[in-house]
């Protein structure tokens, strides 16, 4: 048996998704800024594409979604675009986001730092959330930009978005929110959000990969990051991912009218899987259930290292993920465990996992299982579950 | 760098087969009791080593005879990730049948060639070179256990690439004989660096007493003195060929004494007298004035101020430079 329990990693495209796409690989192929017949013919699925997208966000008819390769694209956009507009010319020179949030922000914000740009990254509680006094704290006259997550892609939790879309608007701040995990998941706003700007990925929501989007505010336009040709009324250059755009505009169209199965069966399929899991004794999660996107799940397995827990969910045919730095390219552990620091093992024993609205009751059931079988291995294994030295800064 | 690792996600891939295997089922793991030891007539030796950075922990127990020192068995427990369990596995596998004293000559790195499917090939990907030295500081604390020595005894050098156990000595020695300048041609002659890059600079996966980056930069510094010094000594030996001019003082100096050493002391000594330099300065108008006194007979000679002075003069311009003005005080 084969279990994808990865789905903040990346989803599978929804097939009703990937049978919109297919004519416009080999039949209608031509580039929409073309004049001709092959051109145009691609614009009836661009436009109730672009419709769907709007629609699914709530913006309005005058801001711009546009379509991007990825939210990676769409975060640096906003970033380095209010750096271009606002920063450069000596109007402001700070940016405010938080310790958890993706490394697409985090690692553009270091880059405006090295370019002398003051940033302030605020801590997150012991749920891996902001904390709204601290938020505003941070905000001086010389702030340009406000950048919080709306949901988290490792503990799931969702960020007080329309409060700090408030706090923004009250000190005149732009309000850029990465929206990359929330969408499909909970229900995502623009206006009530207050957002000047969202990012998002349609790979997230069983839209395809290589495919995003960036909301932008009427009146809020920012230089762009790709130059080139007049696509994307000369915001986006590049030629048009077609089919990339009509799967992106299916998927979310999915994405909203799936929100309540998302809120009702994928969260029953996924309290399952956390209750059982919880009877494991020496085990805990972050984040209370509701606070948290209805699908993510991330425990914390008292002496089993994520990257040998992977290993054995794999061998079984498991998908998940960790944020031990042993399963990671550079040995870097992950930020956002070290964020939340609740457990000091966190960043160790953090695992991953996280349905969609294809995981059904028996792939939950052999997961129970496998995890149970696991644990019960790599804890035979274990010198630090029933004993940990003095000394050994774990603690366990 | 390059087509092969643009795509990511490829550390499972590069576990040989062998690493595989003992993550499944590892052959050493669980623990020896008082009572097991002592039915085979032997000590037990319990260690724990912990490498705080991974967040991993190991325990090892080892079963040694008494009288021969020899490892009759070894069993090891583990809080790490898979390859972590694989080397620890493997490292309690390569101490049975050894004596203690053997034990402590197994280095991570024999562990992770005794983890191979061929010699050629590396059992792990390189960030993963870093688990196998946790098995190495276990042996190093059970045989300090067993010895009652403290585990820093058995070091004689200091590593500063734990992974491909690499040395300060031959760091430093590699950059000064190759001409190094780069972190990375380091790495390329000695392989530190090369794994877990911990030590390479600071803020890597594990905080280390010495970094590549600041044993490139002091001993690039130390080859620029050593130049400089060997320079100088060149130039004093040979002073003619780089011009009296260009010299230090103190270089300038020592050149004039060597002079007079050779060519004038010993015809003043004949005569009973001597002379010691003062002083020596560099004018405005691009001479070298030299302080000279007269001792013994010199001194209240009359051809002090005029022979004898033109001739030390005169054989200094002649050795050394044109612009020397020697001056009786």
């Amino acid at each position: 048996m084969r279990v994808y329990l990865d789905n903040n990693a990346t989803t599978i495209v929804d097939p009703f998704v990937y049978t919109e796409m297919i004519p416009y690989f080999c039949e209608m192929y031509g580039n929409p800024n073309s004049l001709h017949e092959f051109g145009s013919e691609t614009h009836p699925a661009l436009r109730c594409a672009m419709d769907r997208l709007y629609a699914g966000i709530g913006a309005n008819d005058n801001d711009d979604i546009v379509v991007t390769s990825c939210a990676t694209e769409s975060i640096n956009w906003v970033i380095k675009g209010v750096y271009f507009d606002h920063i450069f010319n000596g109007d402001k020179n700070h940016i405010v986001t938080s310790e958890v949030e993706h490394p697409a922000v985090i690692q553009a914000c270091r880059f405006l730092e090295s370019l002398g740009v003051k940033v302030t990254y605020l801590p997150v509680n012991n749920d891996g959330v902001i904390e709204l006094d601290t938020l505003e704290e941070s905000i001086t006259q010389d702030t340009a930009l406000v950048s919080i997550m709306w949901a988290n892609n490792e503990t799931g939790m969702i960020f007080p978005i329309e409060e700090i879309g408030k706090i923004c608007k009250k000190h005149h701040v732009l309000f850029h929110t990465d929206a990359t995990q929330a969408i499909g998941k909970v229900p995502v706003d623009v206006i009530k959000a207050g957002a000047d700007y969202l990012s998002f990925s349609a790979h997230k929501f069983h839209g395809p990969k290589g495919v995003g989007g960036l909301y932008i505010k009427e009146g809020k336009v920012i230089s762009s990051l790709l130059s080139g040709g007049e696509q994307m009324d000369g915001l986006r250059s590049g030629t048009l991912n077609v089919p990339g755009i009509v799967g992106m505009g299916k998927a979310m169209e999915l994405a909203v009218e799936n929100l309540d199965f998302e809120k009702n069966s994928v969260m029953r399929l996924r309290d399952k899987l956390e209750d059982e899991l919880l009877k494991i004794p020496d085990t805990f999660v972050v984040g209370t259930k509701k606070q948290r996107t209805p699908n993510t799940i991330l425990i914390s397995i008292k002496g089993i290292e994520g990257e040998a827990m992977l290993w054995d969910l794999n061998k079984a045919g498991i998908a998940a993920s960790t944020g031990s730095a042993c399963a990671s390219e550079a040995l870097e552990s992950n930020p956002v465990m070290e964020a939340i620091g609740a457990e000091a093992d966190l960043a160790h024993t953090a695992l991953r996992l996280s349905l969609s609205r294809f995981t059904t009751e028996e792939e939950i059931d052999y997961t129970i299982d496998i995890i149970n079988k696991a644990v019960k291995r790599l804890r035979a294994i274990s010198s630090t579950f029933s004993y940990a030295p003095d000394w050994h800064e774990s603690k366990l | 760098m390059g087509k092969n690792s643009l795509i990511g996600g490829s550390i499972w891939e590069e576990y040989s087969q062998k690493v595989q295997d003992l993550m499944n089922n590892p052959q050493n793991m669980g623990e020896i009791t008082e009572e097991q030891a002592k039915e085979m007539g032997t000590k037990l030796i319990v260690a724990d080593f912990g490498a705080e950075s991974c967040g991993d922990a190991v325990r090892l127990y080892w079963a040694v005879d008494p009288e021969t020192d020899i490892i009759k068995e070894a069993k090891f427990k583990s809080f790490g990730c898979g390859t972590a369990i694989a080397s620890s596995d493997t490292m309690a596998e390569l101490c049975k049948g050894k004596t203690v004293d053997e034990a402590v000559k197994i280095t991570n790195i024999d562990v992770e060639k005794a983890m191979r499917d061929n010699p050629e090939t590396p059992a792990v990907p390189p960030q993963k070179m870093h688990c196998s030295v946790m098995a190495y500081d276990v042996i190093k604390e059970a045989a300090a256990s067993y010895k009652g020595v403290d585990s820093a005894s058995f070091e004689d050098q200091i590593i500063v690439c734990e992974c491909a156990r690499v040395s300060l000595g031959t760091i430093k020695e590699v950059i000064k004989l190759n001409d190094l300048k780069t972190v990375e041609q380091i790495t390329d002659y000695t392989k530190a660096g090369a794994f877990c890059k911990s030590c390479i600079k600071p803020g890597g996966h594990e905080e280390r007493e010495y970094y590549l980056v600041d044993i490139l930069k002091e001993t690039r510094e130390e080859m620029e003195h050593d130049k400089l010094t060997a320079l100088a000594d060149a130039k004093t030996s040979e002073g003619e060929e780089f011009g009296f001019e260009d010299l230090t003082m103190v270089q300038k100096l020592k050149k004039v004494e060597s002079v007079i050493d050779e060519n004038i002391r010993e015809m003043l000594m004949m005569d009973g007298g001597n002379l010691e330099i003062v002083d020596i300065r560099d004018t405005d108008d691009g001479y070298t004035d030299i302080y000279i006194r007269y001792l013994g007979a010199c001194s209240g000679c009359a051809s002090s101020s005029t022979g004898t002075l033109y001739a030390i003069e005169a054989v200094l311009r002649e050795k050394l430079s044109d612009k020397i003005r020697v001056l009786p005080i």
